[in-house]
């Protein structure tokens, strides 16, 4: 009887499987990101080493001595006192305890501090909260301490906003009406992000992280860019990052262009170029993982995608990885053993110069 | 909380335990992709780049340069006082200790 391995699924059950079937999952996996791309697949070393990441016996593997990398952290220290919809624990803390506790504790490399809502249009009439917290923390902390929200756009459509949902308005055909609705909110998210980290900057910020951009399609990443050139222009030092949803820019509006280039449908390397030539320091590219397939899959094909936008940028590339992109399994507690593979692998084959 | 402080483990320079922090402002601070920002900065330290994750080694270098300890030592730099000194070490500017010149003239 062949051996078998155990990996897991994308939702994170344990299966076990012969080294040939992980193997033919990893190419599997490598060539959907390929096709859909139209990037280099991996080459046949890379699916060894990967085949050799994910059958190590261990139950927690790491990179090689002298390959590690810088961790930036999204969600901040929301994880230590918020609760299950923010995958937080619950413990009563300040914020500038939270991010204390990852600085000392947790041996994180960056910080950030984010709002109880971690999207940026609620942040607007706290403003003066966040820019106390900001300075506490600025005050105490050693490690580079960003702001970090998602532009997430669909709170600028009713019923939460002042806009038309573009969703109900294509339903009923009004297709016109709804890039319009779009254009909008994207001017609306502009304004904000930008005038928060206006406030955020002029009290001692490090820096912004745009996270989930794209989550509500091109005009979300339209308005995060745009916003992302603006803070660069007036504040020259300010470090900026900026995290992606998904490996595709959904094509809501699908006529939006930034420096010339449509956004709608564009892959991670092509969303690199665009970032840094908005102004970002830092790009996080994204690959979502299915949930019916297995991590052996997921991480074949996140890792391409990684690795091609990695080579296509000009700035820093901190995978995303969180739960649920990356080849990290979607739910609030990915296991150890697949985390530190997904982690091993995203570096040692993809090159990512962070997480 | 384990899939964060999976990756620091597994791939993490571990911030102020070692030198994490500081490659990690070099990629911010000028675009440094990781291979240049591990050579700036292990040359400004005068390491090796493999020391820049090596507990043993920047635990004692970080003391003897003030730049901030992960334990608490009472009388080393801490806070804006450790960054103040990184800006120094590492010769750039970092907001809150501009702001913090700006206040105390």
């Amino acid at each position: 009887m062949a051996t078998e391995y155990f990996l897991r699924m994308g939702d994170g059950q344990k299966i076990f499987m012969t080294k040939e079937d992980i193997r033919a999952d990893i190419e599997a996996g490598s060539a959907d990101a390929a096709d859909l791309g139209d990037i280099p697949a991996l080459s046949e070393n890379e699916m060894e080493h990967m085949l050799d990441i994910i059958t190590s016996p261990g139950r927690i593997v790491g990179v090689e001595p002298g390959m590690e990398v810088p961790v930036t952290h999204d969600i901040g220290a929301i994880r230590i006192d918020g609760d299950q919809g923010n995958s937080g624990v619950g413990i009563p803390s300040s914020r500038l305890v939270g991010s204390m506790i990852h600085e000392r504790a947790f041996g994180a490399d960056t910080m950030e501090l984010g709002h109880i809502d971690y999207s940026y249009k609620p942040v607007k009439p706290v403003i003066s909260q966040e820019c106390q917290t900001m300075e506490s923390c600025q005050q105490n902390m050693i490690i580079p301490m960003l702001y970090g929200a998602m532009p997430n756009m669909g709170l600028y459509y009713t019923p939460d906003g002042p806009f038309e949902n573009p969703g109900d308005l294509m339903k009923a055909f009004k297709i016109s009406e709804a890039q319009d609705s779009i254009s909008h909110a994207a001017e609306h998210g502009i304004r904000d992000m930008t005038w928060i980290m206006q406030k955020l900057q002029n009290v001692g910020c490090d820096g912004v992280n745009f996270d989930t951009i794209g989550a509500a399609g091109d005009g979300d990443m339209y308005a995060s860019l745009h916003s992302i050139e603006a803070l660069r222009k007036e504040f020259p030092g300010i470090y900026i990052e900026a995290g992606m949803a998904g490996e595709l820019v959904l094509g809501m509006h699908g006529e939006l262009e930034y420096d010339g280039t449509v956004l709608a449908g564009l892959w991670p390397h092509q969303q690199a170029p665009l970032v840094a030539k908005a102004g970002a320091n830092i790009f996080g590219p994204v690959c979502n993982t299915n949930t019916s397939r297995t991590s052996a899959w997921n991480l074949g094909r996140s890792v391409t995608f990684t690795k091609a936008a990695v080579e296509a940028s000009t700035i820093p590339c901190h995978a995303d990885m969180g739960m649920g992109v990356g080849g990290i399994p979607m739910l609030e507690t990915p296991p150890i053993d697949a985390v530190t593979r997904a982690s091993k692998a995203m570096v040692e084959i993809a090159g990512v110069d962070g997480i | 909380m384990g899939m964060p402080i999976s990756h620091i483990m597994a791939s993490g320079m571990t911030g102020i335990r070692a030198a994490g922090d500081l490659v990690a402002r070099m990629q911010f601070d000028k675009n440094m992709r990781i291979g240049e920002a591990k050579d700036f900065v292990a040359k400004k330290l005068g390491v090796s780049n493999a020391d820049l994750s090596d507990e043993y080694v920047m635990r004692e270098l970080r003391e003897e340069l003030d730049i901030g300890v992960i334990t608490s030592v009472p009388g080393c730099a801490k806070g804006i006082a450790a960054k103040m000194n990184i800006e120094k070490l590492l010769g750039i500017d970092i907001n809150c200790c501009d702001k913090f010149r700006e206040i105390t003239g």
